[in-house]
């Protein structure tokens, strides 16, 4: 748990989600944290193959970390791994594309620095927790993590009732910018139809139900990436650069799909 | 603001990676005050760089003609291929004059977050290279980092149907180091890839 040491020295757990390199040896480090939300912070020294921090603050890794505040960055002082989920999903390269796109969405996300957003937080720790365990397809994990992610965002997708007039489902028709699932006498001109099986797959992951996700045939996966897709590139105005380079390769056929954001 | 072409050297030195408003001032005045003959040497170099170097066609380090001088020379081994981010850790891997194979310089490393991807990195002349089976063993040779693992991964899936011998350098703790700074996974990883002492 975050608790304050001193005046300027906080500590906090947080996920490393992004590094920049600044100057001769140094990163820049952004984090999102559980008490203090997005933190962007120097991590000084950190290039130097003899470096304290060694690969501690590298993206992906859960740390509990302290803090110094500095006048427009923090300081990291000292960190402790909690969970090395990096070394796990740079061995797996679907899983790491997926990884890096769920990081992108965490940052976008958190608009605010500092901004407490424990929910995004949590969520985005028990993302990577399942995508460093495998036991799901890393397509699928990395969908449920932005249907939820969008959710908890304020944009929670509807899969049953129609958007628009609430009359109940299911639908067969999905309007992006209506935010779900619409009724024939709803749905606008530009609507995807979707099979049942694929509405009950979303329905699935963004309720966390994995007896049904891991049961949805690979087309039906695929009908709902693209959904998944076209209704993150809707809401994060500028899109998700590494959405497009998710590796997506089917256990099944081995055959690689990316995804492509404009389904 | 200064009279007109110091402001202008100010500005453009100021465009240099690492270099502020304050350190380009500096520099500028160092110039003005720098000795004719040094300057323009330093003028002529920076022109002569971008007129002659260019990249090497071969293994994309950087060269003075249309291939560099490690792909000129017939001493080094034509079977071993190290593939490397950029030009600098060819240089840094040389400096060790451990390893006598050849080089294939991608460019970077694969960085979805910055969209960085498989095409925008040298792997398809990579595989080009691969292709003929003179190459029998491609060491791996990208960062230690993140990137750098994922993009060796990446590699390693690519050219695993090649039948060649892909191998990865080491990873674990640094000469020089203490133990008990060591972060958890390159301790991890220093365990994983311990040694026999043969004495």
């Amino acid at each position: 748990m975050a608790h304050t040491v001193g005046v300027s020295l906080y500590r906090d757990e947080g996920v490393v989600l992004r590094t920049q390199k600044l100057g001769e040896a140094d990163r820049i480090v952004t984090l999102l944290t559980r008490d203090h939300g997005r933190v962007r912070a120097v991590a000084k020294g950190v290039r130097r193959t003899r470096s304290r921090f060694g690969s501690r603050l590298e993206p992906f890794t859960h740390v509990d970390v302290q803090l110094y505040v500095g006048r427009s960055l923090d300081v990291v002082t000292q960190v402790e791994t909690l969970a090395p989920y990096g070394a796990a999903l740079a061995a797996d390269y679907p899983r790491y594309t997926a990884g890096t796109a769920m990081l992108e969405t965490a940052e976008r996300l958190t608009v605010e620095e500092r901004e407490p957003a424990v929910q995004q937080y949590l969520l985005l720790v028990g993302g990577l927790r399942a995508l460093a365990g495998g036991e799901h397809d890393p397509g699928l994990v990395l969908d449920a993590y932005l249907l939820r992610s969008l959710s908890v965002a304020g944009y929670a997708p509807s899969f049953g009732a129609c958007a628009r007039c609430g009359a109940p489902g299911p639908h067969r028709a999905f309007a992006v910018p209506e935010g779900g699932a619409v009724c024939p006498d709803c749905r606008p001109p530009g609507s995807a139809s979707l099979a049942p099986e694929a509405t009950a797959l979303l329905a699935a992951l963004l309720t966390g139900d994995w007896a049904v996700a891991d049961a949805a045939e690979p087309r039906y996966r695929r009908e709902a990436q693209g959904i998944v897709a076209a209704y993150v590139q809707w809401h994060l105005e500028r899109g998700l650069r590494s959405l497009r380079l998710v590796d997506r390769t089917t256990p099944e056929g081995g055959q690689t799909v990316r995804a492509t954001g404009d389904a | 603001m200064y009279e007109g072409v110091v402001q202008d050297l100010i500005d453009e030195l100021g465009r240099l990676p690492g270099v502020g408003p304050k350190g380009a001032q500096r520099i500028a005045f160092h110039l003005l005050a720098a000795d004719p003959a040094d300057v323009r040497r330093l003028a002529q170099v920076l022109i002569e760089v971008k007129e002659k170097v260019r990249f090497c066609r071969t293994c994309f380090n950087v060269a003075e003609a249309e291939e560099c001088r490690i792909c000129q020379d017939p001493r080094r081994d034509p079977s071993v291929l190290c593939v490397v981010e950029e030009s600098k850790d060819v240089v840094a891997i040389e400096k060790t004059r451990e390893f006598r194979g050849r080089y294939h310089v991608l460019g970077g490393a694969i960085n979805p977050i910055e969209g960085i991807g498989p095409d925008d990195l040298r792997i398809r002349e990579l595989m080009t290279r691969l292709a003929d089976g003179t190459v029998t063993e491609l060491i791996l040779a990208t960062d230690p980092n993140l990137e750098g693992e994922a993009t060796a991964t990446y590699l390693a899936r690519l050219v695993k149907p090649m039948g060649l011998r892909v191998t990865r350098l080491a990873s674990g703790l640094p000469v020089g180091g203490d133990l008990e700074y060591a972060d958890e996974v390159t301790l991890g990883r220093a365990f994983e890839g311990r040694r026999l002492l043969d004495v």
